[in-house]
């Protein structure tokens, strides 16, 4: 496999193993960007069913383009998985349409949420249910659930999305992506831009959804503190490859991680300035 | 006749023949709010269905039936066009993709005139042109039931787009590609159905101008007048197709009626240009175009 098999913890081996099992699997994905810019090397990852991975890196260290390459949505970006394959639910579905994804249970919210801004919140949840053929009673359904979890989007159902707050165009995303009734949801950073109360509002949720409707979800996040407090699993991607990978727990005590990613120790004494870090140990003691 | 009454009339012969150009305009903002595509091939595509119908009532279709079989020609047009021009440029830069309808409409010129010949061909739709007194004005007959028959187009239109399914989707589409693929849209159908319902304007426009010019190769050219009212409208707006439309229609018959005698007349030609520019320095999204709504 790769050189970094080294450094990633054992117990976290174990977990990840089986890919049989596995929900979704990434095998060792190459990804290219107009035949020069090399995006992903041999980016290999797994989400087990009933799971909430967690996959964490900086800006630019390749989460989005993760997301897109397992959405099907780099061909119409002019990018390429070039190496490896993508296996969804015991089938492969990197040669698939983008389309085709959600009548197979996977859901992509992207990052930014991508409502429809002219469509009414209804309008767009009902374009979420699109790919469904189990008729109008069961689509009715799916719009009280997404209500039930949302209700601030009930009082807003005939208001276009583009005049929502970025934190109901979150829910109103999710939301779209609900009504495909996915069993697996990929969410690319659903904390940007948002309140840290409304950040914690929406993964309760997430943490809900996936308890009492039993769906997966693989979260991109740069909030790292948030995201490994709500995941089962993590992923540690730089420069386009995993660079640690394990339980929350384990990530949350690696060294490097904590300087790096959640900004605890060293990364405030980097700064050189004492007294933001005296402050920031007083707020996160 | 009192000046009012003449100024009447001619305000509604400008709103009648404006019509015909909201017709045109249609075509192309309904494939350009859909895929991002100036579709250069809309006035091919008039000719097109126009010589189609022609062509079949002169094999003795009736009428009804000649506009049944183009329909469906224009349909399988659009479906071939998706499939051999849209798909396999999907995600090219939106010029590489207009020079590709500039290719599509010298082919589809081509073929038309290739399958039913180069002649000008008459085109009588059993609507007489004789001027009708309505309210002390005189109307064109011809002109009002072809507003009556846009206006009804323009009507199932919109029901079809604000209500059903596949309407809601191809909004969708039109407002972010990207999103509803994820959503599970198949961006393929979609273009198939905007291209189709472009074609099915292009032939009700095409039988309209048909009937007025006779159908030749110069049908084409009414597309040129499609790029006024668009500007005017905005590029993505069908409400601002239709009320630019109007405008032109109107505008160009008064400053010939009225600015016409300062300058020798013949304003009417140019005018529309004239104000599209002008449209172009105040307004460069037109009057209705763009208006994205967003709020960070």
């Amino acid at each position: 496999m790769t050189q970094n098999v080294g450094r990633r913890d054992t117990a976290a081996q174990n977990t990840a193993a089986a890919p049989e099992d596995a929900l979704l699997t990434i095998n060792a994905i190459e990804v290219m960007y107009g035949r020069l810019a090399l995006v992903l090397r041999a980016l290999s990852l797994s989400v087990p069913r009933q799971g909430v991975v967690a996959l964490l890196g900086a800006n630019g260290a390749g989460k989005t383009t993760t997301m897109k390459a397992v959405a099907n949505l780099l061909r119409s970006e002019r990018g390429e998985i070039t190496r490896g394959s993508i296996h969804y639910d015991g089938s492969r579905i990197d040669t698939l349409d983008a389309c085709d994804l959600a009548g197979r249970g996977l859901s992509l919210v992207m990052e930014g949420r991508h409502c429809f801004p002219t469509l009414s919140v209804e309008e767009n949840l009902k374009v979420g249910a699109f790919s469904r053929r189990d008729g109008g009673r069961a689509i009715a359904d799916s719009l009280e659930l997404v209500y039930s979890y949302f209700p601030r989007l009930r009082e807003r159902r005939n208001m276009a999305t583009g005049f929502l707050s970025g934190g109901e165009q979150q829910m109103c995303a999710i939301g779209r992506a609900l009504m495909a009734r996915p069993r697996l949801i990929l969410l690319d950073e659903p904390s940007m831009g948002l309140a840290p109360l409304l950040v914690e509002e929406i993964f309760v949720i997430i943490r809900e959804l996936n308890r009492k409707e039993g769906m997966s979800f693989l979260l991109a996040e740069q909030n790292a503190s948030v995201a490994l407090r709500y995941a089962t699993y993590g992923y540690l991607i730089e420069s386009g490859r995993v660079v640690r990978e394990g339980a929350p727990e384990v990530l949350m005590d690696d060294p490097e991680i904590r300087a790096s990613y959640l900004g605890l120790d060293a990364s405030a004494a980097r700064m050189g300035d004492a007294a933001l870090a005296d402050r920031r140990r007083r707020w996160l003691s | 006749m009192s000046d009012f009454s003449f100024f009447l009339e001619v305000v509604v012969g400008g709103l009648l023949s404006g019509v015909m150009y909201t017709l045109v305009a249609l075509g192309f903002v309904l494939i350009f709010k859909a895929s991002g595509v100036f579709n250069f091939a809309q006035g091919a595509m008039v000719l097109f269905a126009a010589l189609t119908f022609v062509g079949f009532t002169e094999y003795g279709l009736p009428y009804w039936a000649a506009f049944l079989v183009t329909l469906v020609v224009m349909m399988a047009l659009a479906v071939g066009i998706e499939r051999a021009v849209l798909r396999p440029l999907l995600g090219q830069d939106a010029m590489i993709l207009f020079m590709a309808t500039i290719g599509l409409s010298i082919f589809l010129e081509g073929l038309a005139q290739l399958i039913w010949g180069t002649g000008v061909r008459g085109l009588d739709l059993g609507i007489p042109d004789d001027p009708i007194e309505w309210g002390g004005i005189l109307v064109s007959q011809f002109d009002l039931s072809t507003a009556v028959m846009a206006a009804v187009l323009v009507a199932v239109l919109s029901v079809f787009f604000s209500t059903t399914r596949i309407g809601r989707a191809l909004r969708a589409v039109a407002d972010d590609t990207q999103a509803a693929q994820v959503a599970g849209v198949p961006l393929g159908f979609i273009w198939a159905v905007v291209w189709g319902v472009a074609g099915f304007i292009a032939l009700v426009a095409g039988l309209v101008w048909g009937a007025r010019l006779g159908v030749q190769f110069a049908l084409t050219l009414v597309a040129l007048k499609a790029l006024p009212v668009m500007i005017l409208g905005g590029f993505n707006s069908i409400a601002g197709a239709i009320v630019a439309g109007l405008v032109i229609g109107v505008s160009e018959k008064l400053a010939e009626v009225y600015l016409g005698p300062f300058v020798g007349g013949g304003i009417e030609n140019w005018f529309p240009y004239a104000l599209a520019v002008a449209v172009l320095l105040w307004r460069p999204t037109g009057l209705f175009g763009a208006a994205r709504i967003a709020r960070v």
